[in-house]
């Protein structure tokens, strides 16, 4: 007997639950599975967390047309779910007439894509809303809508939403093969199968693995890996802006973003990797980021680094998106080939994804109950004296500071244990609240976390793990008497 | 707003001796406010022997030699608060902190002890590439697990930088069952004691590479393996040299930074060598009142050193209530030379000195049979002969008043001198 269901969406990045929660408002039975243990562990927590303006897409490809509306659909989603975002604008600066001409067809470009308010800024006008920006910029494309925002914190609180809204989440399930029987397909994982009306594939990296099991293969997915530099928020004014390079035969040039929680970002390289694995960050690559960084603003203070990482771009060999039902395979739908600017155009595609589904399926009945919101989350540190003290009135966890680089409480923490798609590992923890990604990196408040977590979840502090449930932290108790008269 | 006349922030050694000789100088209304669940701060945590050698002229281990000092504050009666964070301070030495037992606090004091300590760097800050696999962990993080939790970390243990921490660390993890494959030091001498290297490392046959560095973690979930290459001068890693080792676990003791948010916050200002508020002979920091001690001023090598420091900080503290402190009269600065990479205090003023002058600082390489050369702007006025200089080593000199009270200059400078 297998389970039954309307939906079985592969994938718990920012496609998968953004149009899991779309879903959500419809009369529908809906499985959201992902292979890891936790919600947005894959792409989604590892980019550069911007919320493109959409003058960069080629008119005409799915990117420019899902792009520049996406864009514009942040603010209602992120004010309904409590997640920051920040329309902090962006600049794509230049430093030489081959920049300028660039600069100039993207210009045209974000007018033909329905970008709004872009304009061309001359040096005076970069440096003057950019002061700590390369003297020798010569030209800026201005873009007011660009945005930042936290791409995991956005996953995390639509699967919270969709799940309050009664869609189900199956977390380290992985789905090893799909099989089409009548009009349904039987989704096999290593936990257990599920019978489905219809599937849509979020897979990231791996939608070309999970398209290729029910359909003729038609693209392959060949990840881009790109490193980055975070900076620690004691750095403070170094751009306001989301700064780009203009794009030479060089290469694209890094970006440098503030990021909502006050750090910078610096990167991304781009290297085509074989391994869909491999997010290992490599010297050369950093060494690469450092320089082309420094180009656009010298100032950078590379001291005050506090991680580096490596994220994958699902780059297909159609270099575009590929959203829409599969032709031979009627009932599955996909979002491939998902890289950037696929974070920013996931609102509109959720909604075009949701409007074929509630086409083929001839119309989805709309639920009466929906909540769209989801209860706010308490960021202790940034409230004002007065309410930080009545929450310590009301509960004396808000007193306990656990990590002191952000100034993370105990109650923030006990909450994104025990919210709907709650965390269960040290990283979890991290991704919902932070304590762990401050200056310290967790050498503080690690094993406070972890010890929290085993209390909440009633489990062995040994049994908590940094990230996958093989990612063990403490190998066991020590001795019970230690030898030796030198400890 | 509750009123106090001395609040020393932080309850580790530095902030106890503060207290403590505030105490001793005269003023009652001491309150210390500390984070954690006990006093004692880092040293807790140290359960290895080797404390109080100066200051006490005997080993004690960490808990030993923090609990005389916690002893004797709680039977002088001094003030303390436990499990409270301090949110914020400034000009006016207003204090925010919050505890669950007292909720949100407003503290007014007339003078304020910064005694936060350090915190290590972290792998993320010297970069190392590869995988980010759970196995990593800083030294001080490790030994909490191990010493307070009770928890073991890894079976197989590659460490990176020989730093004390590092160093004791080898020893501790090698008694508990774990087996310490290397010690990768990317400079060509440890960053650590002496005693610590020959005590912890050899006595373990625990081999310590020096100018060496970890190039590469591996390992997608747990560490599985490093990568260890050799480094040249300039400490970038020579190709050809790579070696792997099979672990599950690394520990980074790669340096310590003077923990100074909430002095930067504050306002205080902050000397880019040593990461610590400049300060005066008086442990005084750029805020009138606003005094500091211990790691949180410059790194130190033993805490016996912290103690002393701490105590000149809280008896000037007292001095300080009692408006007994000048800023009048002859003033000159430090600065450090050829060859010395930091000095304490970075300010003087004369008046304020009593019989003696105590001057901390750190050279940037190895030297032996070598001179200290101290100049009152281009006058040499004192030369300390030394056998061995390191910059594991923190040198403590003892200046003389009668030294430097009759000249007039603006700038002591101290360097090294080689021997020829």
């Amino acid at each position: 007997m297998n389970d039954l269901y309307d939906i079985v969406i592969i994938g718990a990045g920012v496609s998968g639950t953004y149009i899991a929660r779309e879903l959500s408002r419809y009369d529908l039975k809906i499985l959201i599975l992902d292979k890891d243990n936790d919600v947005a562990n894959e792409t989604t927590s590892a980019n550069s967390a911007i919320i493109h303006a959409g003058y960069d897409p080629k008119p005409g490809t799915a990117m420019a047309k899902f792009n520049a509306p996406g864009n514009l659909m942040f603010d209602k989603v992120c004010k309904e779910l409590d997640v920051p975002f920040k329309r902090c604008g962006s600049l794509v600066i230049g430093f030489d007439d081959h920049d300028k001409e660039t600069i100039e067809t993207i210009y045209q470009r974000g007018l033909t894509n329905g970008v709004p308010d872009i304009r061309i800024l001359n040096h005076d006008e970069v440096l003057e809303i950019e002061p700590n920006l390369n003297p020798d910029v010569k030209l800026a494309l201005y873009a007011p809508t660009a945005g930042i925002i936290n791409p995991w914190e956005l996953a995390i609180a639509l699967a919270e939403n969709a799940i309050d809204n009664g869609a189900e989440l199956k977390l380290e399930t992985r789905v090893t093969d799909i099989k089409k029987e009548d009009d349904s397909y039987l989704i096999i994982t290593d936990k257990g199968n599920y019978l489905t009306k219809y599937v849509v594939n979020c897979a990231g990296v791996y939608a070309d693995d999970i398209h290729n099991m029910v359909a003729k293969p038609s693209y392959s997915i060949r990840p881009r890996k790109g490193n980055y530099y975070v900076l620690d928020n004691s750095v403070k004014n170094l751009v306001d802006h989301v700064i780009f390079q203009a794009p030479t035969k060089k290469g694209k040039g890094v970006l440098i973003a503030p990021t909502v929680d006050g750090n910078f970002l610096i990167g991304p390289d781009s290297d085509f990797i074989d391994d869909k694995n491999d997010n290992s960050t490599g010297m050369d690559n950093l060494n690469y980021i450092k320089n082309s960084g420094l180009k656009s603003c010298p100032s950078i203070p590379f001291d005050k680094v506090i991680r580096s990482f490596a994220g994958l771009r699902a780059t297909s060999d159609h270099e575009d998106f590929i959203i829409g039902e599969v032709e031979d395979s009627k009932g599955f739908f996909e979002v491939g080939g998902f890289e950037s600017p696929g974070l920013s155009s996931i609102p509109a595609v959720a909604e075009y994804v949701v409007d074929l589904i509630n086409q083929r399926h001839g119309g989805l009945r709309k639920k009466d109950d929906f909540n769209p919101t989801r209860r706010p989350v308490i960021r202790f540190n940034h409230l004002p004296q007065e309410v930080k003290a009545k929450l310590i009135q009301k509960d004396p966890a808000y007193a306990n500071v656990i990590c002191r680089c952000e100034t993370i409480t105990e109650a923030e923490i006990v909450d994104c244990i025990h919210r709907k798609a709650g965390a269960r590992s040290l990283k979890a923890v991290k991704k919902r609240v932070r304590p762990g990604a401050g200056r310290c990196q967790g050498g503080f408040c690690g094993p406070k976390v972890v010890e929290i977590l085993a209390r909440e979840l009633g489990k062995d502090w040994s049994d908590i793990p940094y990230d996958s449930s093989k990612a063990y932290i403490l190998t066991g108790e020590t001795k019970e008497e230690s030898g030796g008269e030198n400890l | 707003m509750i009123n106090y006349e001395v609040v020393v922030i932080g309850g580790g050694p530095a902030g106890l001796a503060a207290a403590i000789e505030a105490k001793r100088n005269g003023v009652n209304n001491i309150l210390v406010i500390e984070r954690d669940r006990e006093l004692g701060g880092i040293l807790q945590q140290c359960i290895h022997n080797g404390f109080g050698l100066h200051v006490f002229k005997e080993e004690l281990t960490g808990p030993e030699y923090a609990h005389r000092f916690i002893k004797e504050l709680k039977d002088m009666g001094i003030e303390y608060k436990l499990d409270t964070m301090v949110l914020s301070l400034n000009k006016e030495k207003v204090i925010h902190a919050i505890s669950r037992e007292d909720g949100y606090m407003i503290i007014k004091a007339k003078a304020v002890v910064l005694a936060m300590g350090c915190r290590e760097r972290t792998a993320g800050a010297i970069n190392i590439p590869g995988t980010r696999p759970s196995g990593v962990f800083s030294a001080g993080t490790a030994q909490r697990y191990i010493n307070i939790d009770g928890y073991l970390v890894g079976k197989k243990v590659v460490i990176l930088g020989s730093g004390d921490i590092g160093l004791i660390m080898a020893r501790r993890m090698t008694l508990e069952g774990a087996k310490v494959l290397a010690v990768a030091e990317i400079m060509p001498y440890s960053g650590g004691l002496n005693r610590n290297i020959v005590q912890c490392l050899n006595d373990y046959n625990i081999p310590l590479y020096l100018s060496h560095t970890i190039t590469e973690i591996k390992g997608r979930d747990r560490v599985t393996s490093v990568v260890i290459s050799q480094v040249d001068e300039s400490m970038k890693p020579i190709p050809g040299t790579e070696f792997e080792l099979e672990c599950d676990t690394v520990l980074l003791s790669v340096g310590l930074i003077p923990e100074n948010e909430l002095s930067e916050q504050a306002g205080i200002e902050i000397d880019p060598r040593t990461k610590g508020p400049y300060v005066t002979e008086t442990m005084e920091t750029s805020i009138d009142g606003v005094f500091a001690c211990g790691n949180v001023v410059h790194v130190h090598d033993l805490v016996d050193f912290v103690t002393e420091e701490s105590r000149r900080a809280g008896k000037n503290a007292a001095k300080y209530v009692k408006d007994l402190i000048t800023n009048q009269g002859k003033s000159f600065n430090t600065k450090p030379s050829n060859g010395v990479s930091y000095i304490v205090p970075q300010k003087v003023r004369v008046d304020n000195i009593d019989n003696t002058l105590d001057i901390f600082l750190r050279v940037r390489a190895i030297y032996n049979n070598a001179k200290l050369v101290l100049k009152a702007d281009d006058e040499v006025i004192k030369e300390y002969n030394k056998k061995h200089l390191a910059p594991g080593e923190m040198e403590h000199l003892v200046l003389p008043k009668k030294l430097f009270a009759d000249k007039d200059f603006d700038t002591l400078t101290i360097e090294v001198k080689e021997a020829n």
